[in-house]
C-alpha cells in the first residue's frame, strides 16, 4: 500500500460507514418495534394493577402514540445528535447507562480476544511444525473438543471445577462485593474475576485459530519461496518466523477482524453466566424490560464497533499485505 | 579437484511410486566456469539430482547410496546445520518459477540482505544489495529494492533471485528450468545473464532444462536423463550435433525445426474474416477511478478454407483474448467476425447456437480442460447430444474419433486423471472433432507437454487438418512451433498484429523491429537439430 493513498482510502472508507450505521439504525428500530408488546404495558403489568387510561398515560408520556415514522423521525433525529435517549426503567439517559458498562464489557472482550489469538496462533504453530507427532494430534484434538463444545456449558464446567471444588477463582460478578480493594490489590480482584469469563468467551476462537494457523502454515510450508529460503542458507527457526508465519498470519487476520466485530454483541452469555455487569446484560435485561431507548441504544453501539473494527482489519491488511491496494 | 562430483547417486521413491528409484547410479562432475546442461522430459528426476546436491530433498526421497562432492568436501556426511552454510554461501540456487519463488510480503532488497545476513555478511548489506541488483543489470536498484515482488515482472524477479543467489559469490550455481516459465525475449536476456556473469566470476553452472534449443543456447557439456538415469553425456557440440543414444536422437528429433520452405494452399474461398476488432479490459468501482487495459486494438485478418494461421506473440499481447472473442468467450467491444459471410458478434446466444458447432476451441492445459468427475467418452459426446444427435450415435462418433486421435477404445470408460497429458490434450482435440467443426481454434495447444509429446500431437493436428479440411487458428508463444505447423503466421505485441504474412516470409524477412526481436531470441538459433537417422 502506498502511504499517499491512506487519507483518501480512510475519507471514503468512513462516508461508506456512517450510510451503513444509518441503514442499521433504521433496520434495528423497525426490527424492535415488529416485536409484540411495548414498554407501557410492561410497566404497567410490574406495577401491579393498570387499566386502560393509566396505560393510555404511560403512552402519551413515552411518545408511543405517535405513528411509527413520527417515532422514527424523532429517533433518527436524536440518534444524529448522539442523543440515545433515556431510559425510564433505569431512570438514567442511554448514552450515560452504556459507557458506564462498555468498559467492563471490553475488558472481557479484549482478554478473551487476546487470549484467543495468541493461544491458538501459537498452538496451530506448534502443531504445523510438528504435524503428524503426537503433540500435532493432541492440539488437534484439543481444538476440535473446544470447537464443539457449547459455550455456556463450558462456562458451567469451569464454574464447577474451580469455583465450587477446587474453590480457586471466584464465580461470578467483576470484583468482591464488599472488599472495597485500593491499587494493585483491586487488579488482581479484578483479573481474578476475569479469568473464567475470558476463558470461556476465547476457548471457541482459540480453537478456530489454530485449525486454520495449522493448516495455513502447513500451505505456506510447501510454496515455492520457503524453498528459495532454504536455499539461500536461512535457519530453520528463521524460516517459520520470517517466511512462513507471516505468510500464514493473513488468513488468520480475516477472520481476527469478523471476531473482534462479533466480540461486544457475543458476550451476553457470557455475561449472563458470569454475572459480568457488561453491555450483554444489558441489552438482554433491556429486552426482557421492552426498554426500547436501551436496546436501541446498545445496538447502535456495537453496530459502530463491528463498522469499526471492519475498517481497522481492512487497514491492517493492506499493512501486512502489500498486494492488497486501497481504493 | 572438480567443483562438483557426483558418483553413483540413487536416490529412492517412497513405495507405490511407478518406479524404485527417482535417480538411479548418477554419475557428473562439474568444474569451475563450466556449463553443464542436464536435460530431460518431465520426471526423469534432473530436479531430484539437483536437490540432492543442494540437500533440499524432500523426507520422502531419501540418498540411498552415491557420493556428492563440493570442492573436495563431502556433502552427504554433513551434519544438517553444516550443510545449511554451505547452502547460499558456497552453492546457490535459482528456481523455475520466478512469479512465487520469493516472498510476497518482503521487499526484494531485505530478501535479498536475507541471504547475506544469515551467514553473517550483513555489514554493509543496503550497499551491498544495490551492487547486486545494478550487477543483474535491473534498472534504478534503490527502487527496485524497495519493491515488493508483485511489483516486478518475471524476468526482473528472476534477476532478482539471481543477485540473491549471487551475494556470496557460489562456487557453484544450480538453475533449475531458471527461464521456462519466461517469455522468449526475456528468456534471451536471462541466458545472457547468466553466461556473463559465469564467465566473469568462474562460477560452475549446473543448469537444468527440458530445452534442446537453450542447451544449444548455453551449454558446454551436455548430461539427458531418461527415467532417472544419465543415458548420455558428453560436450555440446557432440551431443547436440551427432547424438548416440537413441532416446537423444528421439528426443533431438522431436525438436521443431525452423520454418521449412512450404508450399502455400491453392487459393481458397474466405472462411473467416475479422475485421477492427477491439476489445479493453477495464476495473474499478464507484469510488475509484477506472482503469483500462487495451487487450486487443483493431485486429484485421482473415482465414481462407483449409488454412492454418498461427498467432505468436508474448504473454500479455492478446493473443489469447483474440481466440476467446472469436467463439464468443470474451465479448468485444467493436468490430466484425464474419465467419461464412456471417457478422458473428451482435449474434444473441440463441443465434450464435447453429455456429457453436462450427467452432471448436482446444485449450491449453490439458488437466484443466475436462471435468475430472465425467467419464471421457460422456466429454466427448456431451456437444453433440447437447446439439441434438441421439445418444448412441453420439457414444458411436467418440469411439471412433477415440481411434483417430490414437487411443485405446477402453478409454470412453475411464476418467480424465488416468491420462498423461499428451493423453488428454489428444481426448481434448476429440472433444473438439466431435461437433464436426469448419473452425477450429487451438490456444497454446501443446505448450504443457513434454518435447517428444509434442511432437506427437503436433503430428495428430496436422493429420486430422489434412483428412477434413479443417481450417486452423493457432495461438501460440513458441516461434518454433509456429513455424513448424502454420501456413502463415501474424505477430502479436501489445494488443496489435504488427505483422503478418507466409510463415517462410516473415521468418526469413522480417519487417517489424519487434518481429526481428522475437526470432533473434529463440534459443539455440545458431544450431540446426541433425535430421533424425
Amino acid at each position: 500500500m502506498e502511504a499517499g493513498k491512506l487519507p483518501g482510502f480512510l475519507a471514503r472508507r468512513l462516508l461508506k460507514a456512517v450510510a451503513v450505521v444509518l441503514a442499521i439504525v433504521i433496520c434495528n428500530f423497525f426490527l424492535v418495534h415488529a416485536a409484540p408488546g411495548d414498554p407501557a404495558s410492561v410497566m404497567a403489568g410490574q406495577s401491579g394493577a393498570a387499566d386502560a387510561v393509566f396505560m393510555e398515560q404511560l403512552r402519551r408520556q413515552f411518545g408511543l402514540d405517535q405513528p411509527l415514522h413520527v417515532q422514527l423521525w424523532i429517533y433518527l433525529k436524536s440518534v444524529l445528535t448522539l442523543d440515545l435517549g433515556f431510559s425510564h426503567r433505569q431512570q438514567m439517559g442511554v448514552a450515560a447507562l452504556i459507557m458506564e458498562r462498555l468498559p467492563a464489557t471490553l475488558l472481557l472482550t479484549g482478554a478473551a480476544f487476546a487470549f484467543a489469538v495468541v493461544g491458538g496462533v501459537t498452538l496451530g504453530a506448534l502443531a504445523a511444525q510438528r504435524v503428524g507427532s503426537w503433540a500435532d494430534s493432541f492440539i488437534t484434538i484439543l481444538a476440535l473438543t473446544f470447537y464443539a463444545t457449547p459455550l455456556f456449558w463450558v462456562g458451567l464446567m469451569l464454574v464447577l471445577v474451580f469455583s465450587v471444588w477446587l474453590e480457586w477463582l471466584p464465580s461470578f460478578g467483576m470484583s468482591s462485593v464488599g472488599a472495597g480493594y485500593e491499587g494493585w490489590a483491586h487488579v488482581w480482584d479484578v483479573a481474578q474475576h476475569l479469568l473464567l469469563p475470558a476463558l470461556t468467551l476465547g476457548l471457541f476462537y482459540l480453537a478456530v485459530y489454530a485449525r486454520l494457523t495449522r493448516a495455513t502454515m502447513l500451505e505456506v510450508q510447501d510454496q515455492d519461496f520457503v524453498k528459495t529460503a532454504r536455499a539461500k542458507g536461512v535457519p530453520e527457526g528463521r524460516i517459520t518466523r520470517a517466511h512462513v508465519l507471516r505468510n500464514a498470519m493473513l488468513p488468520v487476520i480475516t477472520f481476527a477482524g469478523i471476531q473482534a466485530g462479533q466480540l461486544v454483541g457475543g458476550s451476553i452469555l457470557v455475561e449472563t453466566v458470569f454475572a459480568w455487569p457488561g453491555i450483554g446484560r444489558l441489552a438482554f435485561e433491556a429486552l426482557l424490560a421492552r426498554d426500547y431507548a436501551v436496546l436501541l441504544g446498545v445496538f447502535f453501539c456495537t453496530s459502530v464497533i463491528v463498522v469499526l473494527f471492519n475498517l481497522a482489519t481492512d487497514l491492517l491488511y493492506a499493512i501486512i499485505d502489500p498486494r492488497v491496494e486501497v481504493g | 579437484m572438480s567443483l562438483l562430483r557426483v558418483e553413483n547417486l540413487t536416490v529412492a521413491l517412497p513405495p507405490g511410486a511407478d518406479r524404485a528409484h527417482a535417480v538411479e547410479g548418477i554419475s557428473l562432475t562439474l568444474e569451475a566456469g563450466e556449463i553443464l546442461c542436464v536435460v530431460g522430459e518431465s520426471g526423469s528426476g534432473k530436479s531430484i539430482t539437483a536437490n540432492a546436491v543442494m540437500g533440499l530433498l524432500p523426507k520422502g526421497l531419501p540418498v540411498k547410496s552415491g557420493a556428492l562432492e563440493l570442492l573436495g568436501q563431502d556433502l552427504r556426511g554433513l551434519a544438517s546445520e553444516e550443510l545449511r552454510k554451505l547452502r547460499g554461501d558456497r552453492m546457490a540456487m535459482i528456481f523455475q518459477e520466478p512469479m512465487t519463488a520469493l516472498n510476497p510480503l518482503m521487499r526484494v532488497g531485505d530478501q535479498i540482505a536475507e541471504a547475506l545476513q544469515v551467514h553473517g555478511a550483513g555489514g554493509n548489506a543496503a550497499a551491498r544489495v544495490q551492487e547486486l541488483l545494478a550487477a543483474v543489470n535491473l534498472p534504478d536498484p534503490a527502487a527496485i529494492a524497495k519493491s515488493h515482488p508483485f511489483r516486478l515482472s518475471g524476468g526482473q524477479r528472476q534477476r532478482v533471485m539471481i543477485a540473491m543467489a549471487l551475494a556470496l559469490e557460489p562456487a557453484l550455481l544450480i538453475a533449475d528450468e531458471p527461464t521456462t516459465a519466461l517469455d522468449v525475449t526475456t528468456q534471451m536476456q536471462i541466458l545472457r545473464l547468466i553466461r556473463e556473469i559465469q564467465s566473469r566470476r568462474g562460477t560452475g553452472v549446473l543448469f537444468i532444462t527440458h530445452d534442446f534449443g537453450v542447451v544449444a543456447e548455453i551449454a558446454d557439456r551436455v548430461a539427458v536423463m531418461q527415467h532417472g538415469r544419465i543415458v548420455e553425456q558428453g560436450n555440446a557440440a557432440q551431443v547436440l550435433n551427432a547424438p548416440e543414444h537413441p532416446y537423444t536422437k528421439a528426443l533431438i528429433a522431436a525438436v521443431p525445426k525452423g520454418a521449412a520452405e512450404r508450399d502455400l494452399p491453392p487459393p481458397a474461398p474466405e472462411l473467416l474474416r475479422v475485421l477492427g476488432l477491439r476489445k479493453t479490459y477495464s476495473r474499478g468501482g464507484w469510488f475509484s477511478g477506472r482503469v483500462s487495459v487495451p487487450a486487443i486494438q483493431d485486429a484485421d485478418f482473415s482465414l481462407a478454407r483449409g488454412e492454418t494461421l498461427g498467432v505468436v506473440g508474448e504473454s500479455g499481447s492478446g493473443k489469447s483474448t483474440l481466440a476467446r472473442c472469436i467463439v464468443k468467450l470474451v465479448v468485444p467491444e467493436a468490430g466484425e467476425i464474419r465467419f461464412d459471410g456471417t457478422d458473428l458478434r451482435p449474434l444473441s446466444r440463441a443465434g450464435w447456437k447453429p455456429y457453436r458447432s462450427r467452432v471448436q476451441m482446444i485449450f491449453q492445459d490439458p488437466y484443466a480442460s475436462l471435468n475430472p468427475r465425467r467419464l471421457v467418452g460422456e466429454a466427448i459426446a456431451e456437444g453433440p447430444i447437447t446439439h441434438g444427435l441421439p445418444r448412441a450415435e453420439a457414444l458411436d462418433r467418440a469411439r471412433e474419433l477415440l481411434a483417430l486421435v490414437q487411443l485405446d477404445p477402453s478409454a470412453m470408460a475411464r476418467y480424465p486423471h488416468e491420462f498423461s497429458g499428451g493423453q488428454r490434450q489428444r481426448i481434448g482435440i476429440a472433444r473438439a472433432l466431435a461437433m464436426r467443426p469448419e473452425l477450429l481454434i487451438a490456444d497454446e495447444p501443446v505448450s504443457a507437454l513434454d518435447v517428444s509429446v509434442q511432437a506427437q500431437v503436433l503430428a495428430l493436428l496436422a493429420d486430422i487438418r489434412k483428412k477434413f479440411g479443417l481450417t486452423m487458428l493457432f495461438i501460440t508463444h513458441d516461434l518454433r512451433v509456429a513455424a513448424q505447423i502454420c501456413d502463415r503466421v501474424a505477430v502479436m505485441s501489445r494488443g496489435a498484429i504488427v505483422e503478418m504474412g507466409p510463415t517462410s516470409e516473415v521468418f526469413a524477412n522480417p519487417r517489424h523491429a519487434y518481429t526481428q526481436a522475437l526470432l533473434a531470441s529463440i534459443p539455440g538459433r545458431g544450431w540446426t537439430a541433425p535430421a533424425a537417422a
